[in-house]
């Protein structure tokens, strides 16, 4: 069936559109300007001495080349992240799909239920158990949390219900397939568009993370003293509590256990117990 | 791996063991990863700790200050405004563009899909201080031309503006990816009701109201739940332009963002852990809320 066109719904649609492309139009030419035409010259429009190659050969050479670490940090962990989530994901979407067992329908719906609970209230007490167990200067730190998506297994869940039909699966049991074998060749290729959606979901969410404000790294010096590097990523200064007697290495200054310590914006701080 | 799975060899043969095996890897980090930093959360909550004499239990004392807390009503007050005023529209331009791009009617209905779905393709982070570039009132582009037009552009990062220019920015951000929950939901009606309507003489407007509106109540339920959450926990939008205007955004300016600043800023960890489970009980009585009445009105 071959609908007519309507050019006023048309015209309108355009007219959304440009509301949605028009910053990112913005966002396109301000890359082509300096610092002072960024401020100085017209917004929506490019100036006289267009300068993209500059700017883009500056990102990648400030700070010795800081930025292509950064862009390697942000593929490795987002890539990690939302390959093993996707994966856990469909594991267990299918597990609930297509099996039924004590606790099941309370294990789903525990998980569900807490796709309402505020990630920032993890935050805290997940750095504070991470740093208990000796986590939070390791990968591990960002990769762990980023493994548990109950969103995901919830449309891995749904997915699987359909996109897995029970008579195949019947039909692999009696041709003599293990669970794990019918899952892992037969039922994990039907998941594939649903695991690709669960995959750019959390590619996407951790690709966009916004690092935490204040940051610590802990080390061990060579002498077996503990050294704390404590960055403030922010305009803001902070306050923090020294958690022991701390030693500011560049300044002597002791700072003891529980004092307050001040970080002033972007502010760094190595500290040795 | 061969038939001798069939007479039991292998215990994963049994379909009752083969579930929690399927289910464990998951459940197990979520255990350590979720309902552990969850239930340490819920336990400092219940704590208070001091410079001199060191932390103490005060059972719900965080919680009773939190309800008589002016800076947490202030943040919910800011975030409930947010949401009354900023869902509905988004909400309903996604519905719009959802229908006008199902309806077939469009001309380069693809190039206008994917245009409106890429600000979600944008880290929001990105997308905020773009915003905050365009709204500046000395070098942005409207009070530029504000100026050439000899017309007074309104201040965008005033107070007055500040809630307006936050929805802004959020609905652009996600109009489009509500847009797209919902055209999937409209592609899934099947065709043959559209001819069987337009043989009983129905219009476009006619089609639109009685069968795809009633279609999409499950796919706008499921957007209004996300809105919920999203909205209750705004905090990347004001923390950014937070930057821009100092004066107008304080560090409670949402709930989200005050339980934020009182960890990380104010090492107040214990009141912060009751300040976000009193902000996730409220987002759970909303969600719960909405469910309800969706469900009621869906079996009157």
């Amino acid at each position: 069936m071959k609908t007519r066109r309507s050019t006023p719904l048309t015209i309108a649609m355009l007219a959304a559109l440009a509301y949605f492309l028009i910053p990112l139009f913005w966002l396109a030419v301000s890359s082509t300007k300096s610092t002072q035409d960024l401020f100085n010259t017209f917004g929506l429009w490019f100036s006289h001495s267009p300068q993209l190659l500059t700017n883009i050969r500056d990102t990648f050479s400030t700070n010795g080349g800081v930025f292509i670490r950064w862009i390697l940090n942000t593929v490795f962990y987002a890539g990690v992240s939302s390959i093993g989530a996707a994966f856990l994901a469909a594991f267990a979407g299918y597990g609930f799909a297509k099996y039924r067992f004590r606790g099941h329908k309370a294990g789903f719906n525990l998980v569900v239920g807490t796709i309402m609970v505020p990630t920032t209230a993890l935050a805290i007490p997940t750095y504070l158990l991470f740093s208990q167990v000796h986590l939070v200067d390791t990968p591990w730190a960002v990769i762990l949390p980023s493994l548990i998506n109950p969103f995901g297994l919830y449309l891995m869940r749904i997915y699987a219900q359909d996109a897995v039909p029970d008579s195949l699966i019947e039909a692999a049991r009696i041709d003599g397939a293990g669970e794990l074998r019918i899952f892992f060749t037969i039922a994990l290729r039907l998941l594939g568009p649903g695991l690709v959606t669960v995959l750019l979901f959390t590619l996407v969410t951790t690709w966009n993370d916004l690092p935490a404000s204040v940051t610590a790294t802990t080390g061990t010096s060579p002498d077996g003293r503990r050294v704390h590097v404590v960055h403030n990523w922010n305009w803001n200064p902070v306050r923090l509590q020294a958690p022991a007697d701390l030693t500011d290495v560049l300044s002597d200054k002791s700072v003891a256990a529980d004092s307050s310590l001040r970080l002033g914006a972007w502010d760094a701080r190595i500290l040795r117990s | 791996m061969s038939g001798q799975n069939f007479r039991g060899r292998v215990t994963l043969a049994r379909p009752g063991v083969a579930g929690p095996v399927f289910v464990a890897p998951f459940l197990v980090l979520f255990l350590l990863l979720f309902l552990t930093p969850l239930g340490y959360a819920a336990y400092l909550s219940l704590f208070q700790h001091h410079l001199v004499g060191g932390t103490t239990f005060v059972g719900l004392k965080n919680y009773v200050t939190a309800l008589s807390d002016p800076l947490l009503r202030e943040g919910v007050g800011h975030v409930a405004l947010f949401f009354v005023i900023q869902v509905p529209v988004m909400l309903i331009l996604a519905v719009l563009f959802a229908l006008a791009l199902d309806s077939g009617l469009l001309r380069l209905a693809k190039v206008v899909r994917l245009g409106i779905f890429l600000p979600y393709a944008v880290p929001s982070v990105v997308a905020t201080l773009m915003w905050g570039y365009l709204y500046g009132p000395s070098f942005g582009p409207f009070a530029q031309i504000g100026r050439d037009l000899h017309v007074t552009v309104p201040d965008f990062l005033g107070s007055s503006w500040m809630l307006a220019s936050l929805s802004n920015i959020v609905t652009w951000e996600f109009t489009g990816y509500n847009m797209i929950i919902l055209y999937a939901a409209l592609q899934t009606i099947p065709r043959e009701l559209y001819e069987a309507a337009a043989v009983d003489g129905a219009g476009a407007w006619r089609i639109a109201r009685s069968i795809k509106l009633p279609a999409l109540r499950p796919a706008l339920t499921l957007t209004l739940l996300f809105s919920v959450i999203g909205s209750f926990q705004l905090f990347n939008e004001p923390a950014l332009l937070q930057q821009l205007a100092p004066n107008v955004i304080d560090s409670s300016y949402t709930a989200n963002f005050y339980a934020y600043s009182l960890a990380f800023t104010g090492q107040q960890v214990n009141y912060a852990a009751a300040v976000s489970f009193l902000l996730g009980l409220v987002i759970v009585i909303i969600s719960y809320v909405f469910l309800f009445l969706a469900n009621r009105r869906r079996t009157p």
